[in-house]
C-alpha cells in the first residue's frame, strides 16, 4: 500500500478547474519531483496534500488516514519562508517544536530546535530575526522549522525558486545531504528540470494548466550521492532531461487555442518636402490611411 | 535647501519668530483684547516660575494642572483601549461581527466630545460628587477607543495568509494563535491606533474640564476667561500644545520600537 495516495483529485477556483484527475502514489523514503509550468497549480496541489485546502473531488491519503485538515505530521516548506518576523530564527523553530512534541522537558526541546538549527548551519544566526536574514538563510531556517517537527513526509513548494542560482545551488546540496541523512519522504514542487534530477528518485511532470494534470513518472535512477558537475555528463541524465522536458513541451504543454485579432495597420506616407509650404497645410499634410485586418494567431497556452 | 549649522535650531525658531510677531501685531493693530506676547509672559510668569505650586483650587502652578489632567487622561485612555482593542479585534476576526457593528460605529465615530459629556453626566448622576470625574471619563474613553478601533481591525485583516498558514500547519490552538501570531501581527496597526487615540484624548480632555470646571489645564483655561485674565488663556493653549507634542513624539517613539519586517 502507497505510503501517500491521492485519488482522481480535481481541484477549482471558481469556474476554472485547475487540477483534474490527478494521481499519484509515493512509497515510504521517496523523493519525489513534480515539475510544471508556473500557474499550473503546483501550489494548490501541495495545499491540498498539505490539507490547507480541500479537494473538489477524489481522496487524499497518507498512511491509510484521508487528509481532511493541516497537520504537523506533514511538514511544509512554504515557497515564501513564511516565518514570523518577530520571532527569531531560534524561537521560530522552537514554535514548532514546542508544538510538536508539548511532552518533551524543555531542556530537550532546545537541544531538538539547537541540532536543526545546526543542521542548516545557522547556529551564528540563532538569535537573529527573519528580516536580518539574506533570503538564503531564511529558507534554511523555514527547512529546518520544517524538519524539527520530524513530520512523516515533507512537503517543499518552490522552496529555492526565489534566490539566486548560486545560493539555489547551495541550498539543493544541503537538501540533498540531509536527505541522505534520514530519508525522509519528500514531495518536491519545482520549475526547475534540473532540480528535479539532481534530488529526486521520480520526476513527475505536471501539464501546463487550466485542468493540468499528472503526466507519466520518470524515475531517476542516477547513483547517489549526485554531484552536480559530474552528472552533467551523464548519459543518463541528459536521457532523462530530454524526456521530461520533451513531455512539458510536448504532450503536456500542447494546448493550442486560435486567437483571432483585429489588427489596425497605421500606414503613413512621408510628407512630400518639394512641396512649397502653404498656410492651409493641405499638399504637405502626411497622407494616413488605416487598414483593418484579421489575423489569426496560434497561441500555446 | 541648503543645510548649515544648527539648521535644526535656527529654522523652527524663525517659524515660533513669525507666529510672535503677527501675535504682537495682531494685539497692537484689531485685537484690542488679545494681550501681546510679553504681557502674557510677566503675568503668567508665576505659574511658570512655580509650576507645582498650590495657591488655591483653581489657582495652581500649570504643570500641576497639567499633572491633574495627564491623570484623567491616562484613565480615560487606558479604559478607551482596554475596550477598544479587543472590539477591534473581534471586528477584524469575524465578518459577521463587523457587518453588524460597523454601521453603529460609523455613526458613532463622528460625535462631538461636547456631545458625550452631557450624557456621561447624566449616566453616573447617581455617583454624587464623582459624577463629573466618571463623566469625563466616559467622554474620553467613548472619543478616543474609535482610532484603536479601527485600526486593529484592519492589522488584523491585514494577516498575511502566510502567518495563518503556519498557525494552521502546526495546529496552534486558538490561544496560541492569537498570542503567537495575531497580536505581535497586529501590533504595527493597534500602536498606530494607540498614537491617534492619545491625541484624540489629549483633546477631549480640555473640553470635559471645560464643561465639568474640574482643576485641570482645559478648567483653568475656562475659569481665566471668566475671570477676565486673557493672557492664562495663552500660557494654557500653549501648554496644551506642548504637551500633546510631548505625548505624540514619546508615542511615536513606543511605535517605532514595534514595527515588525
Amino acid at each position: 500500500m502507497a505510503f501517500l495516495e491521492l485519488k482522481n483529485v480535481s481541484k477549482g477556483f471558481g469556474r476554472t478547474a485547475v487540477l483534474q484527475d490527478i494521481n499519484l502514489s509515493l512509497e515510504r523514503g521517496e523523493f519525489v519531483a513534480i515539475v510544471g509550468y508556473s500557474g499550473a497549480g503546483k501550489t494548490t496541489l501541495i495545499s491540498l496534500i498539505a490539507g490547507l485546502i480541500q479537494p473538489d473531488t477524489g481522496t487524499l491519503t497518507l498512511n491509510d488516514l484521508e487528509i481532511t485538515e493541516p497537520g504537523p505530521d506533514r511538514g511544509v516548506v512554504f515557497q515564501n519562508y513564511s516565518l514570523l518576523p518577530w520571532l527569531s530564527v531560534y524561537e521560530n523553530i522552537f514554535l514548532a517544536v514546542d508544538q510538536v512534541f508539548p511532552n518533551w522537558t524543555p531542556a530537550k526541546k532546545q537541544q531538538h530546535v539547537a541540532k536543526y538549527v545546526d543542521l542548516v548551519s545557522l547556529t551564528p544566526a540563532r538569535d537573529k530575526k527573519p528580516g536580518e536574514l539574506s533570503g538564503g538563510m531564511r529558507q534554511r531556517v523555514s527547512v529546518a522549522r520544517a524538519l524539527a517537527m520530524e513530520p512523516q513526509i515533507l512537503l517543499l513548494d518552490e522552496p529555492l525558486s526565489a534566490l539566486d542560482a548560486l545560493t539555489r545551488a547551495t541550498l539543493q546540496d544541503e537538501i540533498e545531504r540531509i536527505w541522505e541523512q534520514d530519508k525522509r519522504t519528500v514531495v518536491l514542487i519545482t520549475n526547475d528540470v534540473d532540480e528535479g534530477i539532481l534530488l529526486a528518485d521520480r520526476i513527475i511532470p505536471l501539464s501546463a494548466g487550466p485542468n493540468a494534470t499528472l503526466g507519466p513518472s520518470f524515475k531517476v535512477d542516477l547513483a547517489r550521492p549526485r554531484n552536480r558537475k559530474a552528472i552533467n555528463h551523464e548519459p543518463r541524465y541528459k536521457e532523462i532531461r530530454r524526456d521530461v522536458i520533451d513531455y512539458l513541451l510536448g504532450a503536456g504543454g500542447k494546448k493550442h487555442t486560435a486567437l483571432t485579432k483585429k489588427l489596425i495597420l497605421p500606414d503613413l506616407q512621408p510628407e512630400d518636402l518639394s512641396l512649397p509650404r502653404t498656410l492651409n497645410g493641405s499638399p504637405r499634410r502626411p497622407v494616413r490611411r488605416q487598414e483593418l485586418k484579421q489575423e489569426t494567431v496560434e497561441v500555446d497556452v | 535647501m541648503k543645510k548649515f549649522k544648527l539648521d535644526w535650531l535656527v529654522l523652527p525658531l524663525i517659524g515660533i519668530g513669525v507666529v510672535l510677531l503677527l501675535w504682537q501685531i495682531s494685539a497692537a493693530t484689531w485685537a484690542k483684547e488679545l494681550p501681546s506676547p510679553l504681557k502674557t509672559w510677566q503675568v503668567s510668569r508665576p505659574y511658570l516660575a512655580e509650576p507645582f505650586a498650590k495657591r488655591g483650587e483653581m489657582d495652581q502652578g500649570i504643570l500641576r494642572f497639567s499633572w491633574y489632567s495627564l491623570i484623567l487622561v491616562a484613565k480615560g485612555y487606558a479604559l478607551a483601549l482596554l475596550i477598544g482593542t479587543p472590539i477591534g479585534f473581534l471586528l477584524g476576526l469575524s465578518k459577521t461581527f463587523a457587518k453588524i457593528f460597523d454601521p453603529i460605529i460609523q455613526i458613532l465615530r463622528p460625535v462631538s466630545p461636547l456631545a458625550w459629556l452631557p450624557l456621561g453626566l447624566v449616566l453616573f448622576v447617581g455617583a454624587g460628587r464623582q459624577a463629573s470625574e466618571l463623566g469625563a471619563l466616559f467622554t474620553i474613553a467613548v472619543c478616543s477607543m474609535w482610532p484603536t478601533v479601527l485600526n486593529t481591525s484592519v492589522g488584523v485583516r491585514a494577516i498575511p495568509q502566510d502567518y495563518l498558514n503556519v498557525a494552521k500547519v502546526l495546529k496552534l490552538s486558538r490561544r496560541k494563535t492569537l498570542f503567537k501570531v495575531l497580536i505581535p501581527a497586529t501590533l504595527p496597526y493597534m500602536f498606530t491606533g494607540f498614537r491617534l487615540s492619545l491625541g484624540i484624548a489629549w483633546l477631549v480632555i480640555v473640553a470635559a474640564e471645560m464643561l465639568t470646571g474640574r482643576p485641570g489645564v482645559g478648567g483653568f483655561l475656562w475659569q481665566e476667561y471668566n475671570a477676565l485674565i486673557y493672557e492664562h488663556i495663552i500660557l494654557c493653549i500653549i501648554t496644551i500644545g506642548v504637551i500633546g507634542f510631548i505625548l505624540d513624539r514619546l508615542m511615536s517613539v513606543v511605535e517605532r520600537r514595534f514595527k515588525t519586517a
